[in-house]
C-alpha cells in the first residue's frame, strides 16, 4: 500500500510538476522561495501613479527603449495630463502630440552597444507579467564579470547597464545563515542545544552603497513604473471593464426576458 | 400590398415555401435537451466570427513588417478596435468549444446513425476546416507563438517521405516561414476557408432538414405522423423553438461578453502571453505549444517517439495525429447498434464513450506542458485509448444487451 502511495506521489509529481519559476533564482527578502517574483497588482485607476510612472519612464528609460505602438497623445489624455504640460516637460522637440513613441536610436548601433537592441516595452507587461517586471527593476546587483558590472537576479548576463543606479544605490549578492524549515514546517532545533540549525543560502540583495532615495523610496518608485508599463500594455482595461458592466447588464435582463417566454411557451409542450 | 408583393415572389422562387421548411414549421422534436443547443450557437459564433472578420480586416496588413503592429494599431487606434479584436479572438476558442459539445451530443446520442450518415460526415467536414481555419489565423498576429506554432506544423509536411521537403518549400513559399507564408495563410483565412465553411455549414443544414433532427431518445419521431404528416412527437420550430434558442443564446452571450470584457486574454488560454512578442526567426520559444483546442492533437503527435523501418517517428506522428481526425468521419459505419442514444445502448459502449472523452481531456493537458518521460508514456497510451474508441466499435457495439426503445417520446 506505503509502495502504491509512493508511486502515486512521484507519478504526480512527473504530471504536474511546476516548470521553473519565472523568476529565475531571486531569493526573496521575505520569503526564501526560489525563483518566486515578489507581487505588484497594477491598479490602472491611480492616475497619480501612472503619472509618476511615465516621468521615471520618459526621464531614464525612453532613451533605449520605445514604445512604438502607442501615442504621445494618448497617454496624455489616458493619464490625465494637460497637453501642454506634457509637450513641454515630456516630448522632445522634433516630435508631435499624435506621433507614435518611437526613439531616435539606430537599432543596429545598439546591438553593439549592448550585445542586443534594447525592446520595445509596450507590451512588455503582457509578454512577462508585472510581477516579473517589478521584481527585474528591483533586482540589478554589482557583479564585475559583466561589461557593465551589474548583473540581474531575474534575468541572467541581461545586456541592459543599471540605469537607475544613482537613485537605487549599489547592491551586491551576498550569503546568510537562513534555519532550515522541518518536514513538519517549524524551524529544525538542536535537539540537545535546543539552538536552531542552519544552512548558507546564497543570492540576497543587499544595500552597499545608498542611492538618492531609501530601499522603500525606490521600491515604490519602481512600482509606479511597473504600473505604468501595464497600463501601456492593456490601455482600454478600465473603461473595458467599465462598458463590460453595462453590456452584462443588459444582457441580463434581455435573458430574463427570453426566460419567461420560454417557460411560457414551454407549458404547451405535452 | 405585402401579400401582393409575397405572392409575385413565391411565382418566381419558393420563398415562402423555403422559410416554412426550414424555419417557420420545421418539426423539431420535443425532449430535446441541453446538447441540442450548441448547434444554433455555432451558427452564432459563425456570424460573429464573420463580422468582426471584415471590420478587422479593415485595418489588418498581411505582411511580415506590419502584421504585428497593425493588430496593435486595431487595439489602440481604432475606435473600438479592441471589441473587434476580442470578439475574435474569444469566439475562435468558443467556436471549438461549441463544436467539441456539438460532436460529443452526435456520440452520446447516436445522431449519425442511419439515416443521417452524410449529415455527419459534413459535420466532420466543417470541423476539418475550422481546424485549418483556425490554424491560419492563429498564424496572423505574427508573434513569436504565431510564427513558431506554424513553423512546427508546416514542418510536419516535411517529414513526409521521399517528396516531404519540396512539398513544403512549395506549400511555404519560401524557404522559411516568412511574409510570403503569411500571405498566403492569410488568403486561406479570409476567402477560400470562410467560402468553404459557408458552404458546407449551408449543405449540413439542408441534410439536417431533410432527414429531421434527432433527440436523446434515439427515436424516430417520423413513426408516427398526424393527418398532415407532421410528426406527433414534434413541435414547430417558430415559436418552440425559436424562444429556447433565444434564451440559449441570451445565456451564451453573457459568458463571450463577460469573457470579451473581463478575461480577454483567458489566462494566456485565449491569447498567447508569448505571441505579445513579434514573431522573431532567430529566437525560438522555450516551449511551443498551439491553442488550447489543438492540444489533444499535438500529444499524439509528440506522442509517437520512435521509428518504423525508415519512416520517421515524426512523419509516423503526423500520420496518428491526421489519422485521429480522419477516423472520426467513418463512425456512423463503425457503429453496428440496433439503437441509437446512449440511454438504450449497453454498458460497453458508456465505458467505451467515457474512456474516450477522458482520453481527450488528458490528451488535452498533455499537450500543454513540456514533455517527461512519464508523460509520454501517458500520451501514448491515452492515444491508444483514443483510436480503441473507434477501432473496437463495430464489435462492442454489437456484442452488448441494448435495452428496448420505447415507441414514443415522454416528456
Amino acid at each position: 500500500m506505503k509502495f502504491l502511495t509512493l508511486i502515486l506521489v512521484f507519478v504526480s509529481f512527473q504530471l504536474f510538476s511546476a516548470e521553473g519559476g519565472p523568476c529565475g533564482y531571486f531569493l526573496s527578502e521575505d520569503d526564501l522561495e526560489e525563483g518566486k517574483c515578489e507581487e505588484f497588482k497594477a491598479d490602472h485607476t491611480d492616475k497619480s501613479s501612472l503619472q509618476r510612472g511615465v516621468k521615471i519612464y520618459m526621464n531614464y528609460c525612453y532613451g533605449c527603449h520605445s514604445l512604438k505602438y502607442a501615442r504621445y497623445n494618448r497617454v496624455a489624455k489616458d493619464l490625465g495630463i494637460p497637453e501642454g504640460l506634457f509637450q513641454e516637460n515630456l516630448l522632445f522637440s522634433n516630435q508631435k502630440m499624435g506621433d507614435l513613441m518611437t526613439i531616435g536610436m539606430d537599432q543596429s548601433e545598439a546591438k553593439e552597444w549592448f550585445g542586443v537592441a534594447p525592446p520595445d516595452l509596450t507590451l512588455e507587461t503582457s509578454l512577462r507579467g508585472t510581477n516579473w517586471v517589478y521584481t527585474y527593476l528591483i533586482s540589478f546587483y554589482e557583479d564585475n564579470s559583466r561589461p557593465f558590472g551589474v548583473n540581474n537576479k531575474v534575468y541572467e548576463n541581461v545586456g541592459m547597464p543599471h540605469v537607475l543606479e544613482s537613485l537605487q544605490g549599489i547592491q551586491v549578492s551576498t550569503c546568510k545563515q537562513v534555519p532550515q524549515i522541518a518536514t513538519n514546517g517549524g524551524l529544525k532545533q538542536d535537539p540537545l542545544s535546543g539552538e536552531l540549525i542552519t544552512e548558507e543560502l546564497c543570492g540576497f540583495l543587499e544595500t552597499k552603497q545608498e542611492g538618492q532615495m531609501t530601499s522603500e523610496q525606490f521600491k515604490a518608485s519602481m512600482k509606479d513604473l511597473t504600473n505604468f508599463l501595464s497600463y501601456m500594455s492593456d490601455p482600454i482595461r478600465e473603461e473595458r471593464k467599465y462598458i463590460g458592466k453595462f453590456v452584462i447588464l443588459y444582457l441580463l435582463i434581455f435573458t430574463m426576458l427570453s426566460f419567461l417566454l420560454y417557460r411560457e411557451f414551454k407549458k404547451d409542450i405535452h | 400590398m405585402f401579400t401582393r408583393l409575397l405572392n409575385w415572389v413565391d411565382d418566381r422562387f419558393p420563398l415562402s415555401d423555403t422559410f416554412e421548411r426550414h424555419l417557420s414549421k420545421y418539426p423539431a422534436p420535443i425532449g430535446q435537451n441541453f446538447w441540442y443547443l450548441a448547434g444554433v450557437l455555432l451558427i452564432v459564433v459563425l456570424v460573429i466570427q464573420l463580422i468582426s472578420g471584415i471590420w478587422l480586416l479593415m485595418n489588418y496588413e498581411a505582411t511580415d513588417e506590419g502584421a504585428f503592429a497593425s493588430i496593435q494599431y486595431i487595439m489602440r487606434d481604432v475606435d473600438y478596435g479592441w471589441i473587434i479584436r476580442y470578439m475574435h479572438t474569444t469566439g475562435s476558442s468558443l467556436f471549438f468549444l461549441l463544436i467539441y459539445l456539438h460532436m460529443f451530443r452526435g456520440l452520446l446520442y447516436g445522431s449519425y446513425q442511419k439515416p443521417r450518415e452524410l449529415l455527419w460526415v459534413l459535420g466532420w467536414l466543417t470541423y476539418i476546416i475550422l481546424v485549418a481555419e483556425g490554424f491560419t489565423g492563429y498564424v496572423l498576429p505574427w508573434g513569436q507563438m504565431s510564427f513558431w506554432a506554424a513553423q512546427v506544423i508546416l514542418s510536419l509536411i516535411g517529414s513526409i517521405p521521399i517528396f516531404g521537403e519540396e512539398l513544403l518549400t512549395w506549400i511555404r513559399g519560401d524557404y522559411l516561414i516568412s511574409g510570403i507564408t503569411l500571405s498566403r495563410l492569410f488568403a486561406f483565412h479570409v476567402v477560400l476557408l470562410p467560402l468553404a465553411l459557408i458552404a458546407v455549414v449551408f449543405v449540413h443544414i439542408v441534410a439536417l432538414h431533410e432527414v429531421g433532427s434527432n433527440n436523446p431518445e434515439g427515436i424516430d419521431v417520423k413513426k408516427h405522423l398526424d393527418e398532415d404528416g407532421v410528426p406527433l412527437d414534434s413541435v414547430p420550430f417558430f415559436p418552440y423553438d425559436v424562444v429556447k434558442d433565444l434564451f440559449a443564446i441570451g445565456i451564451f452571450l453573457i459568458i463571450f461578453c463577460f469573457i470579451l470584457f473581463f478575461f480577454p486574454d483567458g489566462g494566456g488560454y485565449l491569447i498567447e502571453y508569448i505571441n505579445y512578442e513579434e514573431a522573431n526567426n532567430l529566437k525560438t520559444p522555450e516551449h511551443i505549444v498551439p491553442a488550447w483546442y489543438y492540444t489533444p492533437y499535438y500529444a499524439m503527435l509528440r506522442a509517437i517517439t520512435f521509428p518504423i523501418g525508415p519512416l520517421t517517428a515524426k512523419f509516423l506522428g503526423f500520420v496518428v495525429m491526421g489519422g485521429a481526425m480522419v477516423i472520426i468521419a467513418f463512425v456512423p459505419w463503425l457503429d453496428k447498434s440496433p439503437v441509437k442514444s446512449i440511454r438504450y445502448k449497453g454498458v460497453y459502449s458508456k465505458v467505451a464513450l467515457f474512456t474516450l472523452v477522458v482520453s481527450f481531456i488528458v490528451l488535452g493537458y498533455l499537450g500543454m506542458v513540456t514533455p517527461n518521460p512519464l508523460r509520454t508514456l501517458m500520451a501514448q497510451v491515452f492515444t491508444a485509448l483514443y483510436f480503441l474508441y473507434f477501432i473496437l466499435m463495430p464489435f462492442y457495439t454489437k456484442y452488448e444487451n441494448c435495452k428496448e426503445v420505447p415507441e414514443r417520446i415522454k416528456v
